[in-house]
């Protein structure tokens, strides 16, 4: 290891920090969940009604409990894939459940923000 | 292509293959799509420093193809391809400037990796949201990036007088 590889890695885990800060610094508290499948909205329900939902023709199974929403089924393999079952409740903006083999994103919205982005 | 090549070039990527399933039965330890050690790493950066980069790239596109089809689907397979090529790719021009130690080389290959997973993931889903994960995959992948780098540099080093 030398001088260079620390500034390379350094610099590399500078910039990891900086945009971590970033995003959690402008977490605000959500107020409803957009489901999203390639992309295209297919539902929207509040964080603040509880509730069990059946998405995308029945793929998967979003619960909403107390503020937070989190996957609790989903129809997907698991070979060398991280679940969307595991990947905990959401409850603050940006912050999102992705099912990639079903292409079905849940992300968290605040109060006063408009509609889904979307590449391209 | 001599014989003692092909039977290396298969049990390396019998070896990869087997490290795949292993890393598939490890339980995620954090919550995020893309976070993994990457144990067939620990082959093909033996390969680029001990044989040839050549090698490296046939070991990980017949493992990517292999591991995809025997546990995986075609969606897996894009994510896969999508890493294995940045990763291998950044990894090959890297080392062959002889700047960084072979640790480093690891962690920008494992860097690439999830640059790569994140791209797909994006185009896969439309859903650009997803870029928000970038932080913690450059985390994850220097981490990963670092374990696989000195555990095959030392093997580099162990390896030294063995003939392939």
């Amino acid at each position: 290891m030398k001088k260079r590889d620390f500034i390379l890695i350094g610099t590399i885990l500078a910039i990891a920090l900086l945009l971590w800060g970033a995003i959690e610094l402008t977490k605000e508290e959500g107020a409803y969940v957009i489901v999203t499948v390639e992309g295209k909205e297919v539902a929207k329900y509040s964080l603040s009604q509880d509730g069990e939902y059946e998405l995308n023709g029945g793929t998967n199974i979003l619960k909403i409990e107390n503020g937070e929403a989190f996957m609790i089924w989903a129809n997907c393999p698991t070979m060398g894939q991280t679940r969307c079952t595991h990947q905990g409740k959401i409850s603050k903006t940006t912050e999102k459940i992705v099912c990639q083999i079903n292409q079905l994103v849940v992300t968290v919205y605040g109060a006063d923000e408009g509609d889904v982005e979307l590449v391209g | 292509m001599k014989t003692k090549r092909v039977a290396f070039l298969g049990l390396s990527i019998a070896l990869a293959m087997i490290l795949s399933f292993v890393e598939s039965q490890i339980p995620a330890l954090v919550a995020i799509p893309g976070i993994k050690v990457g144990l067939p790493n620990l082959v093909i950066v033996f390969l680029l420093y001990r044989i040839s980069w050549k090698d490296a790239v046939i070991v990980s596109i017949i493992r990517t193809l292999l591991v995809s089809m025997l546990f995986g689907n075609i969606q897996m397979l894009t994510f896969s391809v999508a890493g294995a090529v940045l990763s291998l790719g950044s990894m090959i021009l890297l080392k062959k400037t002889n700047w960084f130690s072979t640790i480093t080389v690891s962690i920008v290959g494992g860097i690439c990796h999830n640059i790569g997973q994140i791209v797909a993931a994006i185009l896969w889903t439309q859903t650009a949201g997803i870029v928000t994960y970038l932080p913690v995959l450059l985390l994850s992948g220097t981490i990963a990036g670092a374990v696989i780098g000195l555990i095959s540099g030392m093997l580099v080093e162990k390896l030294k007088k063995w003939r392939f």
